[in-house]
């Protein structure tokens, strides 16, 4: 042992009586565990990620991972990551990166809010025998409506309304550009958002031509680095969203490393092939709220106020004041990114270490734009660690119109949390440009994962809404009556604006 | 439960209280003997310009004093007096009722269209959410809310309603599960000239309390059909939103029913949808409003409460039940049902 080694993170066994010597994990493991030798095939545990894709392809069930088969004293200060982290920045003196969201075990306030239901003095609604109304308008809404008398004696609008995105269910799904993710894991995307009647971001990374079919669903986005943007792109795109700020990283930019900016990657972003691609920290023509206005106002000049623009920023301490600002801008949307929010590449002190929780954010953000009166200049969209459909239906009764979903959907197409997205040797086919990787993501079956997670979802809310005595989902979007707080604290239920239970 | 009823007669003729009552007491069934109120609009002729603000003491020497130098810095009282009440056995007298007719200075509300109201609404939420001891409800022109803890006919005979006449009357049963005893509590729920009876419970009340209480309105009584109030008069009188309308965005049609419209409709339906969101009303409700021109009932999108509307003459009614309106009217010649989220409006001739 020299200094600074550390001991296996993962320990694959195989059972040599059940191996029946095919060779299948090597062929599918990029990593390198696995190799033959003679009629034998040899493990070596060190580079694996538990990605899970050689267990997933053995016929024979033979393989088994065991994870931390070494154990450290235990110590409930000096953990094994601190140590770990230690040894690797004392050999490296680097900035250590780490993929995936936050990975601290900060407490989790969506599982410490728990729902209402309906019993007795009003009826819970069967959603197989009434209508149950999950359909969202996200854009500008008017604060009030005006009518004007028609010479015949009939009352006409007079209010013009803002074009608006019709979704038939609360969840979208969040900006993962091509370059982060394969064009094979984009298009599975596209083609669920496509089904299911929501839509989808395209990330930093331009649009690739074989997206076109899709673009209605497709939200374009206008990032630091301004890749593949273009007047085709934006015109292209159902809305057009501008990143500030991401909830895994808030406050700094982004890297795209060389080796993933392949000929087709190059031409969709705009880019020398094999350059890296460099997201600044801040964008270089937004110094303060008023650039930010003028851009939005750039983009809906340059599209003929055709297009909506939303404003995606990273849930921080000051992000109420910060999307009361957006909202008096000409932006349709903010999207609040929290920080458990998902990654391919994030420095791991920021990762987990900076940005607020999703639920408090949107909390205060809906809270501020009601206290202003502006909560109609905007819809809120909720991102960063939704996990499940409880979590959306308690994020839009903190305040929230509509949520994004980035991981999740990524699970659905075979993603096993790995957190090794960076490496860019995703075995899975999604994080990764290496073709043969690629071509293991098949695209008709990948979207139709996808598209089952948001229909059971969107079943599951519509469940837990009529449960809740709620047919529309405006009337759960704010409804903080509807929830309560499971141990939390004073403080917190205060910002969420919810009581505790059994009050 | 509760049961709710109102009456209306078109051609502005004054009714006598005692009818109202036996109605009411018609549908016992569906109260619980701790709460019953009523409303009648017509009943001060000789104060008809003035607002008279009705208010629930719990200590005249302490609160009393408080209020009116409130009230006084908005306007001038007219005149006052305790709020005659006849005692009964089933009846404990925890508040003294009292009414003030006001007229407000609309000098000391510059900048706002209808400064008059605008200085009620205030006093209204000023004393109700700052002065313990207090309660103001009831607040319009012409108008008299009767409200307590006890049966229909007690709460009738308590204040003797049958001494008042009214050209619309409104009544409600209760089956309180929130606060019982409180008279505050007791139905109906009346901001200016509107008053509200309503039997249902609405689980999108953390919603619309939110929204209405961003347009500087205060939630005070702790249940959900004082929203119902606040809502009506944003919609009505702030945003003059015609009633059918306002109706509208408080139970509007299915986002089904709006896709096969045709275009106009659709794109009125949809922006009242789109800009009136946090105000739809969810879970079961059957609901009466009235103002000084009528009333309007209606229910939630899919009944999950009856409602039951009759016409006779000038006269219209409106009930959870439809014995009730025959204890007033036996020979009735129509009687219909309205359908989820459909209005049924009576409205006095202009």
């Amino acid at each position: 042992m020299s200094i600074g080694s550390v001991p296996l993170r993962y320990l694959i066994t195989m059972d040599i009586d059940r191996c029946m010597r095919c060779g299948r994990c090597i062929e599918n493991c990029p990593y390198g565990v696995f190799r033959r030798e003679g009629e034998q095939i040899r493990v070596n545990s060190r580079p694996c990620t538990a990605c899970h894709r050689c267990i997933s392809q053995c016929p024979r069930d033979a393989i088994s991972l065991e994870e931390r088969p070494v154990d450290y004293r235990s110590h409930p200060v000096w953990t094994t990551e601190v140590r770990e982290a230690i040894y690797n920045q004392a050999r490296s003196g680097k900035i250590i990166l780490a993929g995936m969201g936050n990975a601290l075990p900060y407490p989790i306030i969506f599982d410490r809010l728990v729902l209402d239901a309906c019993q007795v003095t009003n009826p819970s609604i069967d959603p197989l025998r009434e209508p149950m109304e999950l359909r969202t308008y996200l854009g500008k809404k008017p604060s009030r409506l005006r009518f004007r008398e028609t010479p015949g004696g009939d009352i006409e609008l007079a209010t013009e309304i803002a074009p608006n995105l019709q979704l038939e269910t609360p969840i979208m799904i969040g900006h993962m550009s091509y370059g982060a993710i394969s064009l094979n894991a984009q298009l599975s995307l596209a083609r669920a958002a496509h089904e299911t009647g929501t839509f989808m971001g395209t990330g930093e990374g331009g649009l690739h031509e074989h997206l076109y079919p899709y673009q209605d669903r497709m939200i374009v986005q206008v990032a630091s680095g301004r890749f593949g943007v273009d007047i085709n792109y934006l015109d292209r795109g159902a809305a057009i969203e501008i990143k500030i700020g991401q909830g895994a990283k808030p406050g700094i930019g982004g890297h795209l490393p060389g080796e993933k900016v392949c000929a087709d990657v190059s031409c969709t972003r705009m880019i020398p092939l094999g350059s890296d691609a460099i997201s600044p920290a801040p964008h270089h023509d937004i110094y303060s709220i008023e650039d930010l206005k003028q851009l939005v106002r750039g983009l809906k000049e340059a599209t003929e106020w055709k297009k909506l623009v939303f404003v995606k920023i990273a849930a921080v301490h000051n992000t109420a004041a910060i999307a009361a600002g957006i909202a008096r801008s000409s932006a349709d949307a903010v999207v609040v990114d929290g920080f458990r929010g998902g990654t391919g590449a994030a420095p791991r002190v920021f990762r987990d270490h900076v940005g607020i929780p999703i639920e408090a954010a949107i909390a205060s953000v809906d809270a501020k734009l009601r206290q202003q009166g502006i909560r109609n200049e905007v819809s809120v969209i909720a991102s960063g660690g939704i996990r499940e459909s409880a979590d959306i239906a308690k994020v839009i009764a903190l305040g929230a119109d509509a949520v994004y979903i980035g991981t999740a959907s990524l699970v659905a197409m075979g993603c096993r949390v790995c957190g090794a997205c960076y490496r860019g040797l995703c075995p899975w086919g999604i994080a990764t440009q290496r073709e043969d990787l690629v071509a293991r993501l098949d695209p008709d079956e990948a979207s139709v994962q996808v598209a089952n997670l948001i229909k059971a979802w969107t079943l599951e809310l519509s469940e837990l809404m009529g449960a809740a005595g709620i047919n529309s989902i405006e009337s759960l979007r704010g409804n903080r009556d509807r929830l309560r707080g499971y141990l939390l604290d004073d403080g917190i239920l205060k910002v969420l604006d919810v009581k505790p239970v059994g009050a | 439960m509760c049961g709710i009823i109102g009456v209306v007669d078109r051609d502005r003729k004054g009714m006598s209280g005692a009818s109202i009552k036996q109605a009411l007491s018609m549908m016992n069934e569906r109260g619980s003997g701790e709460g019953a109120g009523y409303v009648a609009y017509g009943a001060f002729p000789d104060y008809a310009d003035y607002y008279a603000l009705h208010i629930f003491f719990d200590n005249i020497r302490e609160t009393k004093p408080k209020v009116e130098d409130i009230i006084e810095r908005w306007g001038t009282i007219v005149h006052d007096e305790q709020i005659p009440t006849y005692e009964q056995p089933g009846i404990r007298k925890v508040h003294i009722p009292w009414r003030y007719f006001f007229r407000p200075d609309p000098l000391l509300m510059p900048r706002s269209t209808t400064p008059e109201e605008d200085i009620v609404t205030h006093l209204v939420m000023q004393v109700n959410s700052s002065v313990k001891g207090a309660l103001i409800f009831s607040s319009g022109k012409n108008i008299a809310v009767f409200k307590a803890s006890g049966w229909p006919e007690e709460v009738a005979d308590f204040y003797r309603i049958q001494d008042y006449k009214g050209y619309i009357w409104l009544g409600h049963n209760r089956y309180p599960t929130n606060t019982p005893g409180w008279w505050g509590g007791a139905h109906p729920f009346n901001l200016l000239n509107w008053s509200v009876v309503h039997n249902g419970e609405i689980t999108s009340y953390g919603t619309n309390r939110r929204y209405i209480e961003s347009y500087g309105y205060q939630c005070t009584m702790f249940t959900d059909t004082e929203v119902v109030a606040y809502l009506i008069d944003l919609l009505v009188r702030r945003h003059l939103l015609p009633i059918p309308l306002a109706v509208r965005a408080l139970a509007p049609p299915f986002w089904d029913e709006i896709d096969r419209m045709p275009e106009v409709e659709q794109q009125l339906n949809r922006a009242i949808r789109l800009t009136y969101g946090a105000a739809l009303m969810n879970g079961p409700f059957a609901i009466v409003i009235a103002n000084q021109d009528g009333i309007v009932g209606f229910t939630d999108r899919i009944k999950l409460r009856p409602l039951v509307a009759g016409e006779c003459g000038a006269r219209l009614y409106i009930s959870s039940e439809e014995a009730a309106i025959r204890r007033i009217e036996p020979d009735i010649p129509r009687i219909f049902m309205p359908r989820a989220g459909e209005p049924v409006i009576g409205r006095v001739a202009s």
